[in-house]
Formats: C-alpha cells, structure tokens, sequence
C-alpha cells in the first residue's frame, strides 16, 4: 500500500513523489490535501495533492524538506511505500470555469497551484502564471505549470532568473500595465501570501490563499489549524484549506505557524544524534 | 461470619509518584482482594446489577467464579455480552450503572463490580490464551465506520455471528476515543490494542486511513456491496468558548491536547516525534472527565500548577468522582464558580493569563442543574502559561453532510430510533455520533443494540 512509484528531486530540498493511492486518487479534487506518516512514532504531516491520476490510482506530491519528517520522506526511495496515508481532505478548491486568473506562486507553493491552474485551464480559462523563488534552483515544476498556463512569469530573489523582485511586484506591474483579472489564486509561504493580496485588496479583486498550518488529525477533530479569516474562527482542515485571503488574519496564522518551532529543532537534532537521517 | 458493609480499596500507584509518569494510576486487585471482594455479593435471584448495564454483563455469575478461584472463566463470561472488559472494568461508571442498583449498597457500599471486572478480564487476557470460538459463516457483508467503543462492539457481535465485516478507521490506528481521548494512566494502550486483536481474531477486517464521507462514500460501500452500515463516528469535534484571544499561541482543545499526549505519544517526545507544549502554569476549563484527564495529563507533563476551572460548583461536575478524588491527591487545584471572560497574550502572541469572573448559582436551567451566574465587579487575572478548553464535543458532520438520506438533529446528532436505525435504509448509527458526547458502555450498549437489528435486517434480505 502506498507504495512510490517515482521520485524525483526538484531541487536539493525540494521533492517530487508519485505514489499508489487509488481510493485518494479517485475522489481527489484541485485544493484537497493529504496526511501522511513516515514511520511508527512519526508525526502526521498535511501536504496538498499537487496531481492526482485516477486511471492509474496515483497521487503527485512535492515537498520541501523543512523538518524531521519531510527529511524521513525525502529519504525514501522508488519502491518504498508511506506508513499511513489518508485522504483526499479539506474542501475542492470553488474555480471560475471561464475569464481570467493570475495563478501566483512563491517556493514550494506551486506545487499545491499546479491543480488548480490545470483544473482553470481545462476550463478553457485563461491562466496567467507568475511563480517565484528565492533563487533559479529554487524554481521547479516550471514545465508543468507552463503546460497549463496562457502565459508565464518567472521571479527570482536575486534576480537570477526571470524578473528580480518577488511575485507580488511583479502582479503590480502587470495590473498597473492595464492587464485585467477576475480572479487570483496565490500559493506560498504566508509573508508571499501576504503581500499579494495586499496588491489586489485596493482593487477589490477577489484572492483566494490556500494555508498550510500545523494540523494533527486532518478531520476538524482538533482544532490546531484554526484560523481567523474575517470575524470567524475557521478549521482549515475541513473549511479550507482555501479562503478568501483579503479576510485572512496573516499575522496570527505566522505566529500560530512557528510555535513548535524549537520543538522541531529539537527533533531533528535527536533524530540526527541516533543516526536516523543518513544526509543532511 | 457477617459480611463487611465497606467495599475493598483499589490499590493505587502513591500520587507523588505517579504525577512523574504515564503508568497505569489504578494497579487491580490481586487474587486476594478479588476472593474477598467477591465473596460480598449475595448472589441476588434477580440481579438488579444487571439491568443497571447497558449490555447486560452477567455479574452475579463472573462474580461467582472469583469465589471459586476460576478467574479465567469469570472472563470468558463477560466476554460472552461485552468484548471489551478489561476497557469497561477500567473506565465504566460503575457508580452510576450496575452498582448504583447493587442491592448492598442500601445499607452499605455496593460490591465493587467494576473492579472485579477489570481483574477477571485482566486474568482471562493474560492467561486465557485464545479462544477458537467455532463461529457459523452466514451471507450478509456489513460496513463498521469508526473502530470506538460502538464500531467495536457492533463489528464483533456481527462477526460472532458469522457476518462478513469490514470496520473503517479514520486515524492510523483503531479504537478512536480509547486510543486518543483516554490517557495512558487510566487506559493502557496496550490493552486497547489487545482488546482491538481480540475483536480482529473473530474475522473482523480492519481498514485504517479510510474516512468514510472523503474517501469513501456510504453510497460506495453499498456499490462495494456492503448490505448495512453501522456508523459509530463518534463526537470529534472541539467546542471553544468564543472568547478573545482564544486563538493565542497555547491555547488548545482538549481534544488536540490529548490526541497530541495520547495517541501520538508527546509525553514521551522526542522519541516520538510529535511534541506538546508542557507549559508550568496550565489551566483547563471544564469539568468533565476530559477535563480531569487533560489537567491529570499537564501535571504528569511537568506543569507546576495545574488547574481546573469550572464555571459551576464542585457538585454539578459531571467528572466522575474517582476522577476528581485521583486529581486532587495528584495536586491539582480546582477553581469552582469561575468561568474565563478572555485570554490574555503578550507581544508575541503567546497565552500569559485569563481574565476571569467569579460565578454564583442562580435557577436550575435546563439541565436540572442551577444556572452559574457571574457576580459582577469580581473579575480578576489568572496567570497561566498554556489553557486547554474541554468543553465538550459535537458529532464530526463528514458523514452526514456527504450522504443523502441522513437526518441529523440541529446540534448535529445522527437521527435514529431504538435499534439504531437511521432516516437512511440500511445505515444505523450508535454511540456519541447519536446522543453527544456520553460514556464508552453506552456506546458499547448502542453497538450492540444495533449489531441485534443489523442481524435480524441481513436475515430478510
């Protein structure tokens, strides 16, 4: 079960895995996640389904090693299988089927953009593309995205590839070049999340955000990934994992989202001491 | 030789020590104790006891094989109406059910069934060896949605009676609530997973990661074949208070604060790789037995001072009383009559205090019990480091949105009658998915209630 049937490196820290999950495969839709566990004391880890394959009952996901438990996944190999996977959750992302979207990603968040600009495109939307990173090795699936997108723009940090600037400026200056959106989806880190939908907020143009916070069970059944979006308290894991990101409550999903972060210092540095990771 | 009104004490792990660990708090009777104890109950001809539980456990008759030393046979009776003992002798409010009838208890204590309970099962599942039961193989393919008390019980009576059975399990593991909601220290997990390979030895088939309304539908199950469904999917879903700053860095449900303790194993981090937050001034709110096992569970993390904090007074506690007394002895203070206005945080973002109200009992409300109302002008700052909110928990809505033909109540309840049946032909429902939140022999009592109907149902067909 759950077995890899591909992996790929994207980048040094940024993975791409395919693996046998035909019950998640067959219900999966663009914006749903998965959890998974790596091994018997391992913890559950959310991470979206960047494709999903129904006729051969495969899932895509790609993940950047941040932690212990992306390092354990990045270690597995072709032929390996996860020790538990459980899905498709959360709420199918609500896509316009005609018009125009501006498909923005920063980092590793293209990969949870890939199904939705895919789903836009088959719709016969017009997909206008912008992804970033920090640097050019850092900027993957471009292939893929740029066989779903009407147009492309690539970002880099520093300038090495692309235009020299963060996604967000580079939305700035198509939409003060007169360039017209009905809607925006924008996937990253939150600061990335952040700024773009303080680009669009003026022009009232609707943003959709997808969060990525720190989940248990994935269900509604603890409450960990809560968070504000307008006057509300929401479950990301069942009422998202997308909102409307101009009611987002950025600041406390950044806090929320570092408040193990000693604790996953820690871990690694266990795991590193018992020889549990071979790299790194 | 005139027998003794008291009932015998359970020995218990001294409460300075066992704040330092994880291990089971209540240790069981020896053979002794249990020969003495069983020896006090007088073989009613009308058992009252047994009318008292809710799946008809046959007290006098366990009971009397204690007296005659055949502790595995006292076993195997109570395995005969409940597949759980060893759970129910540990977690069961006895004092509510078999016990409150216990005619001894009119001039006296009560024979201490649930003890008795815990020791016959512990005796049969560590020297009982298995049983090969010859089970008849019948047609009729059911579907068990959720593996906790009510999907247990309702998958092995099913199998016991030669019925095809697949249980689906949301999480990794199986046994829901016994696995994430109880504690290690009043629940072994060991004993949950024998209980839960017991259940599997009658040819239970067990799926795990599957949640039905995501990755399968009841719609599905019936394409698959499946004849009936039982749903026994529990109340997951966390209450909050609705009070300012409830979403500051150290604030949790219970339900996250156990599952993280429990299920993933935080208190043993970084072994496991799951942490928590241990916090040295916790504070939970509430006053159930989640509450009692969320603050048990922060003293044993290491708080320095853990707290109850409970809106009513000591007597409206819907905790048990074991649970309270256990708490107390294990340092733990109760803040009765104060209920949390707001949640204080500094710059960071992280929980420093509560901003609470003194309350004073007004008119019984709804619930029978009087109303706490809050005594203005006595607000004051309680200084806390992390805050758990165990205020209860509602039906998780997956299914119930996701299938047609399923009538709920409005607070989310699955509608059913008295076997169980759902508003949907062929689907019953049991356990805290149907009446909110309640106790793992009730939910035991609905399962295989249910299993009964199910039966009888797949007969027809």
């Amino acid at each position: 079960m759950y077995r890899i049937r591909k992996r790929q490196d994207l980048s040094d820290i940024i993975k791409l895995l395919v693996v046998d999950a035909p019950l998640i495969a067959e219900k999966a839709e663009p914006g749903q996640f998965i959890i998974l566990r790596v091994r018997d004391q391992g913890e559950r880890i959310p991470l979206t389904i960047a494709d999903f394959d129904r006729e051969k009952g495969q899932i895509t996901l790609v993940f950047q090693i941040v932690g212990l438990t992306t390092e354990l996944l990045a270690q597995l190999e072709e032929g390996d299988s996860l020790l538990d996977l459980v899905g498709p959750l959360g709420q199918p992302a609500h896509l316009p089927e005609s018009g125009r979207v501006a498909c923005i990603a920063g980092g590793v968040g293209v990969a949870p953009l890939y199904p939705k600009a895919k789903a836009l495109y088959q719709a016969g939307v017009e997909v206008i593309t912008i992804i970033g990173a920090r640097d050019k090795g850092l900027l993957v699936m471009t292939d893929m995205m740029d066989a779903v997108s009407t147009q492309m723009h690539l970002c880099t940090d520093d300038g090495s590839l692309g235009y020299h600037g963060f996604v967000s400026g580079r939305l700035q200056e198509l939409l003060d070049a007169g360039e017209q959106f009905d809607e925006v989806v924008a996937i990253g880190p939150l600061p990335m999340m952040r700024a773009t939908v303080e680009v669009t907020r003026p022009l009232g143009l609707k943003t959709w955000v997808s969060l990525n916070p720190i989940m248990v069970d994935g269900t509604g059944m603890c409450g960990a990934c809560r968070v504000s979006v307008g006057d509300k308290t929401q479950f990301a894991c069942v009422d998202g994992p997308m909102f409307d990101g101009h009611l987002v409550d950025f600041a406390e999903a950044m806090r929320r989202n570092q408040m193990y972060l000693p604790e996953e210092e820690k871990s690694l540095h266990h795991c590193r001491c018992r020889g549990g990771i071979s790299h790194a | 030789m005139p027998k003794r009104t008291e009932r015998l004490p359970m020995p218990t792990q001294p409460a300075d020590e066992r704040i330092e660990n994880f291990e089971e708090v209540n240790l069981g009777f020896t053979a002794d104790l249990a020969q003495a104890e069983a020896k006090r109950c007088i073989q009613c001809k009308k058992p009252k006891c047994v009318e008292g539980c809710p799946v008809n456990v046959k007290i006098p008759e366990f009971i009397a094989q204690i007296v005659e030393g055949e502790y595995v046979e006292a076993g195997r009776i109570l395995k005969e109406t409940n597949n759980l003992p060893a759970i129910c002798g540990r977690v069961c409010p006895q004092e509510e059910q078999c016990e409150k009838l216990c005619i001894l208890g009119k001039r006296g204590e009560p024979v201490a069934i649930g003890r008795l309970e815990r020791f016959a099962a512990d005796c049969e599942r560590e020297q009982g060896g298995d049983m090969t039961v010859e089970r008849p193989s019948r047609p009729g393919k059911v579907a068990i949605v959720g593996s906790g008390p009510a999907g247990l019980t309702c998958a092995a009576d099913l199998a016991i009676r030669g019925f095809d059975v697949t249980m689906f399990e949301a999480l990794h593991a199986p046994g829901g609530v016994l696995m994430y909601g109880i504690p290690e220290f009043r629940l072994p997990k060991q004993i949950v997973q024998t209980e839960v390979n017991y259940v599997l030895s009658l040819g239970v088939t067990l799926e795990k990661n599957v949640i039905i309304g995501r990755t399968l539908t009841i719609d599905d199950l019936f394409k698959q074949g499946f004849q009936a469904v039982f749903l026994g999917t529990g109340a997951g879903l966390p209450k909050f208070m609705n009070i300012p700053g409830e979403n500051l860095n150290g604030v949790y449900s219970a339900n996250e604060w156990l599952t993280r303790v429990n299920l993933m194993k935080a208190y043993d981090f970084p072994c496991w790789d799951t942490p928590v937050k241990p916090g040295s001034r916790v504070a939970v709110v509430g006053g159930g037995n989640v509450a009692m096992d969320a603050v048990r569970c922060a003293r044993r993390l290491g708080a320095e001072k853990a707290s109850i904090v409970y809106r009513r007074s000591r007597q409206e506690m819907p905790a048990r009383a074991e649970e309270v007394e256990h708490a107390e002895h294990e340092g733990i203070e109760f803040h009765m009559l104060t209920n949390p206005l707001r949640v204080l945080g500094d710059d960071k973002g992280w929980v420093t205090g509560m901003e609470c109200i003194r309350m004073e009992l007004g008119e019984p409300d709804a619930s029978g019990r009087r109303r706490p109302v809050p005594i203005e002008g006595s607000e004051f700052i309680m200084p806390v480091d992390i805050a758990v909110m165990a205020l209860g928990t509602s039906p998780n809505p997956i299914v119930a949105t996701t299938t047609t033909g399923l009538d709920t109540e409005r607070w989310g309840g699955l509608i059913a009658d008295e076997t169980g049946l759902t508003s949907r032909p062929g689907v019953w429902a049991g356990g805290d998915a149907v009446t909110g939140a309640a106790t793992v022999i009730e939910a035991m009592g609905a399962g295989k209630k249910a299993a009964e109907a199910i039966a009888c149902y797949l007969e027809t067909l």
